[in-house]
C-alpha cells in the first residue's frame, strides 16, 4: 500500500480536480519552480494558463482570483507564508467573501486559498510563524485545517468544489506526516465535519492540525489510566457543533488544545459554546498559544510559547479532578 | 458598438444619449427627494453632473461586455441598462430590489446587465476587473470589462497592481477614472502626486485625459478603447474630467462642508452635460424624452414604493451558497 504523505495528498487532490474540472486553475508566486511542491510536476502537466506565475502582487492578484471566479473560474491561489494571509485579509473577508450575500445571491465566489505552510518557522522570525485561522472563522471565512493525508485531500477536493471561499490551513509541522492508503479509498471529506482520531469516556480534546498527532500520542500515553475522545473538527469554520454535544454528552469535561492565539481564538469559542449550552461536569480548560506574537527565532523562546504535549496532559488532569 | 467618431453619430443616436442623460438626471433628483422624505434611509452619493461619463462609457458597450461600478455608481447601472424600477427598489431596500436588497444605494450588482459590483473598497476593483478580463479572454468571448474608479482611488496600491496585471498580460478591461475634482472634501491637487494619466502610462497603458461632461467626446475615446481592447491589445485607462454638483454623500444637505467656492461649482454648471447634450436635440424630441422619462420615472417609484420590505427573518439569507445558514448572534 503506497505511504502518502500531507504534501503529496495536496498535490494529488489538485492535480485530480483540474485534471476532472476544466474551471480549476491555481496561481500564486514561485509557481513555474513549484517552490512549495504542491504543484510539482503541474507547468508541464497543465500549462502555464491553468498555472499561473504572479508578481508579488498579493492584493492585487486575491481580488483577481475573485474576479476569475466570478466569472465562472474555480481559481486556487497558493500562499507561501501565513503573514500573506493578513495582507489580503481585506480582499478575502470584505469582498470575496461577501459578494455573494451583497448580490442577494446572484453570484459565489467560488475561490480556496491554499497556504501549505502554516504556523512556527523556527529561525524565520515573528512574521513567519503565525497560525491565524482564527481570524478567518471570526470573519464567516469557510475554514478547514486537516491533520492527515487523507483528510488534507478530502478537504482540498471539497474546499475547490465548493461555491464559497475557502481557507485551506496545512501545518507545515504536517506536511511530512505520512499515512498506508489505498490512493482508491481517497475520497472527498465534507466540510463541517468532525473526525474522532480516538473515543473515549473520560474527557473531549478538541483540537486541529499537527496538534492531532499530539493529542493521539498524549491520550494513546495516558490509555488505562484517562478514555480521552481526540475530536478533531477538521473544518473550523463552520465548526461541527452537533457532533461536539454529542461527544461532550459522554465524557461531560473539555480540554481545547489549539496552536492559535489564546484571546479570542478557537479555544476561547469552543469553551464559550460548550459552556453555553453543552453538558459540561467540569470547568473547561484550554491550552493554546499566548496572547499575541510567538518570538520565531529562538527554538528555547518558542518551545516557551508554544502549546505542548506536557501542557495538554496537565489540563486533561486538572478537568478530571474539578 | 456605437460609431467612434462625435461627427459620424445619427441624430438617433445622439437622441439616445439625451435620454439617458435626463434619465440618469432624473433619477438621481427624485433619489434625492426619497432621501428627504426619509424613504432612501443610506442616503445616496449623487452623480449628478457626471452623467455624461457614465451614458459615453456605456454607449460604446455590447450587453454582454461587463462592468464594475463604485459607490457613485447608479448612473452606470442605468446607462448599463439596468432597470430603473429594480434598482430604485434596491436602493429603498425593498424585496424586488435587484439584489433582494442586500446592495442597497452603495453595493449594488446587477447580472441581468453584466454589472459584476460596486465593492466599497476604493479602488480595489481594478484588480477583479482584471481576473474577470483574464477569463473572457481564456473563453474567447470577445467581450471587454469595463472599470469605474474615482480620483480618490489612484493613490491606492491595489489599484495599481491591477493596472500591473491587466497590462502584464494584455486583458481587456478598460479603466474609467471620473475625475470629479474631489475624494470627499479633499481636493485632487492635494492628494495626487504626478498624474492620473501618469498612473496608468507607468504601466505601459494607453491613458488619456478626456472631456468628461460631452457624452459624444467620452463615447468617442471609450469606443477607440473598446475596439483595441476586443483586438487584444490590452487595457486602456481614460480619466474623465468631470464634477458633482452636489456633494460627497447627501449627508452634505445636513452637515455643510465648506470645501468649493461658489465660483467653481458655477463654473462647472456653465459645462452642464445635460444641456450640452440636449443642445443636439431638437426641442420636439427633449420634451417628448423629458415627458417620457417622467413616465418611467413614476412607475419606478410606484413599484419601489410598493415593494414588501425585507423580513428580519431573513436576515441571513445569502450569506453562503453551500452549508448551514451561519448562527444567530443570541440564542
Amino acid at each position: 500500500m503506497p505511504r502518502l504523505s500531507y504534501l503529496k495528498a495536496l498535490n494529488r487532490a489538485l492535480g485530480d480536480e483540474m485534471e476532472l474540472d476544466e474551471s480549476v486553475f491555481v496561481m500564486g508566486e514561485d509557481m513555474n519552480f513549484a517552490l512549495t511542491n504542491v504543484t510539482a510536476g503541474f507547468l508541464q502537466r497543465f500549462g502555464p494558463q491553468r498555472v499561473l506565475e504572479m508578481p508579488l502582487s498579493e492584493q492585487g492578484f486575491t481580488n483577481f482570483a475573485t474576479g476569475a471566479a466570478m466569472a465562472g473560474r474555480r481559481p486556487v491561489v497558493e500562499f507561501q507564508i501565513p503573514f500573506l494571509l493578513l495582507l489580503v485579509f481585506e480582499q478575502i473577508t470584505n469582498q470575496a467573501n461577501k459578494f455573494r450575500l451583497m448580490s442577494g445571491g446572484q453570484t459565489s465566489v467560488p475561490v480556496t486559498y491554499l497556504m501549505p505552510a502554516s504556523g512556527v518557522r523556527t529561525g524565520w522570525g515573528a512574521q513567519h510563524s503565525d497560525q491565524p485561522y482564527s481570524l478567518f472563522a471570526h470573519m464567516g471565512v469557510k475554514t478547514v485545517m486537516p491533520a492527515t493525508p487523507t483528510d488534507a485531500y478530502g478537504l482540498l477536493i471539497t474546499a475547490i468544489r465548493d461555491d464559497d471561499p475557502v481557507i485551506f490551513f496545512g501545518p507545515l509541522a504536517c506536511m511530512g506526516v505520512r499515512e498506508d492508503v489505498d490512493y482508491a479509498d481517497l475520497l472527498p471529506v465534507p466540510l463541517g465535519k468532525a473526525r474522532l482520531h480516538r473515543s473515549g469516556t473520560d474527557v473531549t480534546v478538541v483540537t486541529v492540525g499537527q496538534l492531532v498527532h499530539e493529542a493521539i500520542a498524549v491520550a494513546d500515553e495516558l490509555a488505562g489510566d484517562v478514555s480521552v475522545e481526540v475530536f478533531d473538527p477538521r473544518t473550523i469554520y463552520p465548526f461541527d457543533w452537533p457532533a461536539l454535544a454529542e461527544s461532550l454528552q459522554r465524557t461531560g469535561r473539555l480540554v481545547v488544545f489549539d496552536d492559535g492565539n489564546r484571546f479570542a481564538g478557537l479555544g476561547a469559542e469552543v469553551l464559550a459554546t460548550a459552556a453555553e449550552q453543552m453538558h459540561l461536569v467540569a470547568a473547561p480548560r484550554r491550552v493554546s498559544r499566548p496572547d499575541a506574537a510567538i518570538v520565531g527565532a529562538s527554538p528555547d523562546l518558542d518551545g516557551a510559547l508554544l502549546p505542548t504535549r506536557q501542557q495538554l496532559t496537565s489540563a486533561i488532569y486538572s478537568v478530571l479532578k474539578s | 458598438m456605437t460609431e467612434c467618431h462625435p461627427s459620424e453619430l445619427e441624430q438617433h443616436q445622439r437622441d439616445s444619449l439625451y435620454r439617458t442623460i435626463r434619465l440618469i438626471r432624473r433619477f438621481e433628483e427624485r433619489c434625492i427627494d426619497l432621501v428627504k422624505s426619509g424613504d432612501l434611509v443610506s442616503g445616496i452619493h449623487p452623480c449628478i453632473g457626471q452623467e455624461a461619463v457614465a451614458t459615453g462609457v456605456a454607449a460604446a458597450l455590447d450587453d454582454e461586455d461587463i462592468m464594475f461600478s463604485t459607490h457613485r455608481g447608479h448612473g452606470h447601472f442605468l446607462a448599463k441598462g439596468s432597470d430603473p424600477s429594480t434598482l430604485l427598489a434596491e436602493l429603498l431596500g425593498r424585496t424586488n430590489g435587484i439584489d433582494r436588497g442586500r446592495g442597497g444605494s452603495f453595493h449594488p450588482s446587477d447580472f441581468t446587465r453584466n454589472i459584476y459590483n460596486a465593492t466599497g473598497t476604493v479602488g480595489h476593483s481594478a484588480a477583479i476587473a482584471a481576473g474577470v478580463a483574464w477569463s473572457v479572454a481564456q473563453a474567447g468571448t470577445g467581450q471587454v470589462v469595463t472599470c469605474f474608479f474615482g480620483d480618490g482611488a489612484v493613490s491606492q496600491g491595489a489599484l495599481l497592481e491591477g493596472f500591473n496585471l491587466a497590462s502584464l498580460w494584455r486583458l481587456p478591461v478598460i479603466y474609467i477614472c471620473e475625475n470629479n475634482q474631489y475624494a470627499t472634501s479633499l481636493p485632487v491637487g492635494a492628494a495626487v502626486a504626478g498624474s492620473i494619466t501618469g498612473r496608468g502610462e507607468a504601466f505601459g497603458i494607453p491613458s488619456a485625459t478626456v472631456d468628461g461632461q460631452d457624452v459624444e467626446v467620452m463615447l468617442a475615446a471609450m469606443a477607440s478603447a473598446v475596439q483595441r481592447a476586443r483586438a487584444g491589445y490590452g487595457p486602456s485607462l481614460i480619466e474623465a474630467d468631470t464634477y458633482r454638483y452636489f456633494g460627497h454623500h447627501t449627508f452634505e444637505f445636513k452637515v455643510r462642508l465648506d470645501y468649493r467656492s461658489e465660483e467653481e461649482m458655477a463654473r462647472w454648471r456653465r459645462r452642464d452635460p445635460q444641456d450640452i447634450a440636449a443642445g443636439r436635440v431638437s426641442q420636439q424630441v427633449r420634451s417628448e424624452i423629458d415627458a417620457e422619462v417622467e413616465q418611467v420615472l413614476d412607475e419606478a417609484v410606484r413599484f419601489a414604493l410598493g415593494g414588501a420590505k425585507l423580513d428580519p427573518a431573513d436576515a441571513q439569507d445569502y450569506t453562503y451558497t453551500t452549508g448551514p445558514q451561519p448562527r444567530a448572534g443570541a440564542l
